[in-house]
């Protein structure tokens, strides 16, 4: 389970004893002494995230309640050379959060101000640490939201859906995080304090707020986001498809999709986990279906009522055994229920799973879940899907028991196998979850030399010391230190 | 399904031609050739590799050579009723994505910078240099595709790119009213495509079923007298990009301007004074350009951000 971070460690060099006490007093006396923890209980609980990677290694731990103690910790850090590692609610599922080597990980949880809501531009400045359901809470009386959806919206931070350009079941139509991020206060390793992007249609200069969204903390740390706000829909439609096989659902998203509508949410879940769901929370969803399509349309009434009938007529076309349209609030609540608690309900199979996350073309949905079945079925693992059917979104879930001696070694092959299917579809490493320390050793799958070389570019350019996050991303022999210091940038060639 | 399989022969052969050393700059049709600064003199320009490579509308993805006229590529996507959020004006695809300008409809299109899905461009060392992904969502690594929408070539030599489309709606209307707030649009109805105002008039574009295209014009009637318009506003010189909120206060913009509402576009009389970038900004951007084009040879003059 620790290879892949063990791996990465040694490329770190550890931090010299007796050097932390003293980065310590320097952290405190820049914040307060409460606020910068050092105790075994604290390093413990922050040397690993939501994913499978454990075996981190975290540092002193600092709680900043604003941009100059943030830029004050940095600072600190880049003194005594040491890296850091930013951290919101810890849900990720990569090891992007991961510490190594002692870093300080600077914990935003308390930045959890909404600073300001302008509803008359639809913008809204928070701090980083605000979570996500948080702030479309304080919205709802205004007719507005916060797009992204993430599953862990309930406790995932807006700084941490920045970090990982976070989707969610309703990306189809709103799009990921990126399209709602306008501006972004950052603090770079160095200490300095940068907005990249602006609150207008075209900032002027290249796009860094584009490139620091997904950079899993490894550009600097956001402080401050300012993001667009979307007007709720006036009418809601939740559609449950009931089919025979997969095949059946992923055929039909194709088709809803070919039509010219663009749902809200196209989410399919396989049988097992339906079966799982309904157990669970009792979602009322038919558990004797091969596979569930879980279908949204939003709008103005009168094209939500077109595209349900459409929906419906495809669903048909396409072999479905029944199809419900939820009649009210409360039944449309229950459907998505079902959808949001997944993963909860699989603690009732197994006690670990290893959820995964690929994107394929719609059109090789049906190809790709057949082979990840067969792929399960070679290795020994039960595996579940449900997934983001709309935009070819994947989430196997391989259930296990971590005390199956060997079944860890059976969890990984079968997770490398998973994305190397995908990506001979020709999709994409991932989609919404990040590469953290999890897919670093697949990016060559995807992207040659070159393409990593160019990507390592960009790091350099916010973080020549790579000290911000390091370890993530980029895969072994790519690392930023490796390249940094090959190249010499030549002055004065431009600006 | 389009497939031309020969865009992988022609990024070869583009890549040959831009070779590792001497300046160069790539041409589209130069409907916005002056962006940025004047290009140095005597510099090599080249043309992008053209025409549709792969299109197939269930995947709302379209792969299209960066020379390719944006008119072009939206003719053979309105075949399958999609578009993208690229403007139409008389320019290529590349240009189109290296200067980073929104659609006049940015409300029903959506960002340009958010439809740009992959990249394929050559790099100031004549390496092919791939980034982003084919699918519509994708968080594989750091995200270059963005940086190259508004670069005006300056990080690399554009060659071709995926692009996310959309559908069109079935139904259209362009109204103009003399006799309304225009800020009171988007209280009145739920995200309409597009919101001009020129001091005097206000133009809305409704899209969507016909039923509903005909209830947002009832509950815009509501308000103030709408009429169908045919005749768009004629846009002033000068494209500006200000907070959403400036639009209240429109003599900046010169004697004449139309302004997207709820945006922040503006085509004014004058020209918008050059406007601040920060100096970290200014160091990290500086970096950036020296780590993708160490030489200084990627079309060189031109500056992003500077009028």
């Amino acid at each position: 389970m620790n290879r892949a971070v063990d791996a990465l460690r040694k490329r770190w060099k550890r931090p010299v004893p007796g050097e932390t006490g003293q980065l310590i007093r320097e952290l405190r006396t820049a914040l307060t002494k409460d606020r910068v923890k050092y105790d075994a209980a604290q390093r413990t609980l922050l040397s690993h995230d939501a994913s499978i990677y454990a075996g981190g290694d975290a540092g002193p731990v600092c709680y900043p309640t604003s941009t100059n103690e943030v830029a004050s910790i940095m600072q600190i850090a880049e003194r005594h050379g040491r890296s850091v590692v930013p951290r919101g609610a810890g849900t990720g599922l990569t090891g992007g959060a991961v510490p190594m080597d002692e870093p300080v990980v600077i914990a935003l949880n308390k930045m959890n101000r909404i600073l300001e809501i302008d509803a008359e531009n639809r913008i809204a400045w928070v701090e980083a640490g605000v979570v996500n359901l948080d702030l479309t809470k304080e919205l709802r009386p205004l007719g507005l939201h916060f797009a992204p959806d993430p599953s862990s919206q309930q406790v995932c931070t807006i700084g941490g859906n920045v970090a990982n350009n976070a989707g969610g079941p309703h990306c189809l139509a709103y799009g990921v995080t990126g399209a709602h991020v306008l501006a972004i206060e950052v603090v770079l390793p160095g200490g300095d304090v940068v907005t990249l992007g602006g609150l207008e249609p075209e900032p002027p200069g290249y796009d860094l707020r584009g490139a620091f969204v997904g950079s899993e903390g490894t550009l600097g740390i956001a402080t401050r986001v300012a993001v667009a706000l979307t007007p709720n829909p006036p009418e809601t439609k939740t559609l449950l498809l009931a089919f025979a096989e997969p095949a059946n659902a992923a055929a039909t998203v194709s088709s809803i999709i070919a039509s010219g509508i663009v749902p809200a949410a196209l989410e399919v879940m396989d049988q097992r986990i339906t079966v799982a769901v309904e157990n669970f929370v009792n979602a009322g969803y038919p558990t004797d279906a091969g596979a569930i399509l879980l279908t949204e349309v939003d709008g103005l009434q009168p094209n939500v009522d077109v595209d349900v009938e459409q929906i419906i007529h495809l669903g048909n076309k396409h072999g479905s055994t029944s199809i419900r349209v939820a009649e009210d609030e409360t039944e449309r609540k229950a459907l998505w229920k079902g959808r949001k608690a997944a993963l909860g309900a699989i603690a009732q199979i197994m006690p670990d799973y290893y959820l995964h996350d690929t994107v394929v073309p719609r059109s090789k949905l049906a190809t790709v879940l057949e082979q990840i079945y067969d792929i399960a079925e070679r290795h020994e693992l039960l595996v579940m899907n449900f997934f983001h059917a709309g935009d070819g979104n994947l989430h196997p879930v391989l259930a296990f028991d971590a005390r199956e001696p060997g079944v860890m070694e059976r969890v990984h092959a079968a997770g490398a196998e998973i994305v190397q299917v995908s990506i001979e579809a020709g999709g994409v490493l991932s989609g919404e979850h990040g590469i953290g320390v999890e897919k670093q050793k697949f990016m060559k799958l995807l992207f040659t030399d070159d393409d990593l070389d160019h990507q390592n570019r960009l790091r350099i350019s916010f973080d020549p010391s790579c000290r911000a996050n390091p370890g993530k991303v980029m895969p072994i022999g790519h690392s930023c230190a490796d390249i940094a210091s090959l190249r010499a940038i030549p002055k004065g060639v431009w600006g | 399904m389009i497939r031309h399989t020969d865009i992988d022969v022609q990024i070869q052969e583009f890549a040959a031609a831009i070779g590792d050393r001497e300046p160069i700059a790539i041409e589209g049709n130069r409907t916005r050739w002056s962006l940025g600064g004047d290009l140095q003199p005597d510099v090599r320009t080249l043309t992008a590799p053209s025409g549709i490579a792969e299109y197939t509308p269930a995947e709302m993805t379209v792969q299209v050579g960066c020379g390719t006229l944006v008119s072009e590529l939206h003719d053979e996507l309105a075949k399958a009723g999609q578009r993208t959020a690229l403007p139409e004006r008389g320019g290529t695809v590349g240009g189109a994505v290296v200067v980073g300008q929104n659609h006049m409809c940015l409300l029903g299109r959506g960002r340009l910078r958010d439809s740009v899905l992959n990249v394929r461009y050559v790099s100031a060392e004549g390496q092919i240099v791939s980034c982003g992904g084919p699918t519509v969502k994708n968080v594989s690594g750091f995200d270059l595709p963005r940086l190259m929408v508004g670069s005006l070539g300056t990080l690399g030599n554009l060659a071709d790119v995926i692009l996310r489309t959309n559908p069109i709606p079935t139904h259209s209307r362009w109204l103009v009213s003399d006799d309304v707030d225009p800020f009171a649009i988007q209280k009145t109805i739920y995200r309409p495509s597009s919101i001009l105002w020129d001091g005097t008039f206000t133009w809305v574009l409704l899209e969507g079923s016909e039923q509903a295209v005909n209830e947002e014009h009832d509950k815009l009637s509501a308000i103030a007298a709408f009429e169908p318009s045919t005749e768009m506003p004629v846009l002033p010189e000068h494209r500006w990009s200000v907070h959403p909120n400036d639009l209240r206060f429109p003599g900046q913009f010169g004697e004449s301007f139309v302004a997207s509402i709820g945006v922040g576009t503006v085509w004014g009389a004058n020209a918008q004074p050059k406007r601040n970038i920060e100096p970290g900004v200014e160091r990290v951007a500086s970096r950036l350009k020296n780590n993708f084009d160490p030489t200084g040879r990627l079309n060189p003059g031109r500056v992003p951000g500077r009028i």
